[in-house]
């Protein structure tokens, strides 16, 4: 009963929670196999943090059941946080008292000896880089490393299991990227690690298997790669700089691809999926926009973005339900893209 | 920042429930631990030694010199006598408001998540909060006897009742406390939590015998202040601090018994309920 064996580190069926009239949960499925990265991907109040709540045994489920290594939540919890770490969307500590504090004091709530609680502290401050920064109050710590003293509280237990809530929500652009390097090199030691994140390249970036939740339901689920080909093999997208010419380019690229193409207003981005003909259909673009006499600019074939995903699977970018917080959501995405593309244009 | 190593997880196998006599120790570690904690934070902000201690002794100095002159009373020794086990109910009242303002913290922080995702004892979150608080109160209470002697207070009716005064005065804070907790955890907002406490608070300590003589009261409010926990509970420690036949023990000794009972009975559940399912 101890000994999970090869199981599936998480095993989630028909998980079911409501509030009141709010359907948060309606009946979610998951299997993360051991030392694997799942990536749970939504907008928020899509269910994310409620699902995350339920598996580290801080709110019942109403209908369903949820196991960790085996152990299910609600019935054996004690055991189950012995097995977890958690690390939420804001750090948890004590900003009055200083980083080895912190550390120390949750190596002695996981009842390791004292001169162990001290090992450990000391070990998790030297991995996390944060050793110079070790005997000053949390409180004058950056965001960044905050959140990385906030995860290295969550490792003092050793979990097999790693809940990570958003780990980068709300960090600078290269707190994320540090983050990022973190979480990685956690993974490359055989943690198993759930990850929620709204940040569609992060799910991309660190996960082994994706599923997409929205309003309380996995609607997709696949590693990106599969998650991408869902959209319809490759995209051929290309900025129009005469506005007044949009209209021909479309009807340009509609001979070459296989729907309809896609025009961004707001951007003058054409794009089109073209499937798996890849570079025929872009010589045949090429072709098709000379004849007409439309200049392009930034013509290129690539991969679908799991932006793209999102809004194929979901009929909504992914910042259509959030507020306030800044996030690069579908539309930022293509128009950095359409920057970037601007700056090779021929 | 280095990411290079971090070192295996190195899972050892699940140890199945551990045993009751080693869960009541760690229930007991865990509280002491989150004592500490407690009292760590307490001395590191200045800001809460300023409201704990300073603004007592504010109140002390305040109805000594400026509105004791006026409130006329037969207390042998005068008003200072009259005044100090009230102030000190209230200050014991008032340091719930830290109980209350800290578990709201840490609620929004996220840090009752993390306590409560971890093997810890389940109990050790609220009892060690209770303890630290308790402690601070009991620092704050002695300190305030001591400014109250520098003003002409004195204890008339010997060492032991006011030791027992004192205690009585801290078992009425640490009832507040759970009141408090109760709230913090349920409100989870500091700002809410803040102002919901002066609404209680407020009328409670000073709706009482704690400042000026019941007597003194329009009668509608008198039936209020007679029946309420504070002024059984200081009517009780005045007669611990100065005895005498102008102020018995019975019926006020009993009667706060039976009020801090009934918090205790009611408040301790609510709290444990709203730890428990705090989010």
């Amino acid at each position: 009963m101890t000994d999970n064996g090869s199981g599936p580190a998480i095993l989630v069926e028909g998980l079911t929670k409501s509030f009141g009239e709010v359907h948060a949960l309606r009946g979610i499925d998951l299997s993360v196999p051991q030392g694997t990265v799942l990536g749970v991907l939504g907008p928020n109040g899509a269910g994310k943090t409620t699902a995350v709540r339920i598996l580290t045994t801080l709110l019942l489920p109403d209908g369903g059941r949820a196991l960790v290594e085996g152990r299910d939540v609600v019935r054996e919890a004690a055991a189950v946080r012995r097995l977890i770490g958690l690390s939420g969307q804001s750090a948890a500590i004590q900003e009055e008292l200083t980083g080895r504090e912190n550390l120390d004091m949750i190596g002695r709530l996981y009842h390791l000896r004292k001169a162990d609680a001290r090992t450990r502290a000391v070990e998790l401050l030297d991995q996390f880089g944060l050793t110079d920064a070790a005997d000053r109050p949390a409180k004058t710590f950056s965001g960044g490393m905050q959140r990385r003293l906030d995860l290295a509280a969550s490792l003092v237990g050793r979990p097999r299991v790693l809940f990570l809530d958003e780990p980068t929500t709300g960090l600078d652009p290269r707190s994320r990227l540090g983050m990022w390097d973190t979480i990685r090199s956690l993974v490359a030691t055989g943690t198993t690690i759930l990850l929620t994140t709204q940040y569609l390249d992060e799910a991309d970036e660190l996960a082994d298997e994706i599923v997409v939740i929205d309003h309380g339901q996995v609607i997709a689920a696949g590693t990106a790669e599969e998650l991408k080909s869902r959209v319809g093999g490759d995209v051929l997208e290309f900025a129009v700089p005469d506005r007044t010419r949009c209209a021909d380019g479309v009807a340009a690229i509609a001979k070459v691809g296989e729907g309809e193409p896609h025009f961004d207003d707001e951007t003058g981005v054409i794009s089109v999926g073209v499937g798996g003909r890849g570079s025929d259909a872009l010589i045949e673009a090429v072709r098709e926009l000379d004849n007409a006499g439309v200049h392009t600019q930034g013509l290129a074939l690539r991969r679908p973005s799991l932006d793209d995903v999102f809004l194929a699977l979901t009929g909504h970018a992914a910042e259509d339900e959030t507020s306030g917080k800044p996030k690069r959501g579908r539309r930022q995405g293509k128009k950095d893209q359409a920057k970037q593309d601007a700056k090779v244009s021929s | 920042m280095t990411t290079a190593e971090i070192t295996a997880p190195a899972p050892g196998p699940v140890s199945d429930e551990p045993s009751l006599l080693t869960r009541a120790r760690w229930a007991i570690s865990d509280t002491l631990i989150i004592t500490k904690r407690g009292l760590l934070v307490w001395m590191r902000v200045p800001a809460y030694i300023v409201f704990t201690v300073i603004q007592p002794v504010m109140f002390v100095l305040l109805f000594r010199y400026v509105f004791g002159g006026a409130i006329p009373v037969s207390t042998p020794g005068g008003y200072v006598n009259f005044l100090m086990p009230g102030i000190i109910a209230q200050t014991a009242a008032f340091a719930c408001f830290g109980t209350a303002i800290a578990l709201a913290q840490e609620l929004q922080k996220g840090v009752i998540d993390r306590l409560r995702s971890m093997p810890m004892a389940r109990s050790a979150v609220l009892s060690g909060r209770l303890v630290a608080d308790s402690l601070r109160m009991l620092v704050t209470i002695l300190i305030i006897v001591a400014v109250g002697y520098a003003v002409g207070f004195r204890f008339l009716n010997g060492f032991g009742p006011a030791v027992a005064m004192i205690a009585l005065a801290t078992l009425f804070g640490i009832a507040f406390c759970v009141i408090a907790a109760f709230t913090g955890l349920a409100i989870g907002d500091e700002e809410s939590v803040q102002a919901f406490g002066l609404i209680w608070l407020f009328p409670l300590t000073f709706v009482s015998s704690a400042f000026v003589p019941i007597s003194s009261m329009p009668g509608w409010l008198q039936a209020f202040a007679y029946h309420q926990p504070v002024t059984q509970v200081v009517d009780a420690m005045r007669a611990l601090a100065l005895g005498g036949p102008q102020y018995p023990l019975e019926p006020s000794l009993w009667q706060s018994f039976a009020w801090l009972a009934g918090i205790f009975i009611v408040f301790i559940p609510l709290a444990v309920r709203a730890y428990r399912r705090a989010s």
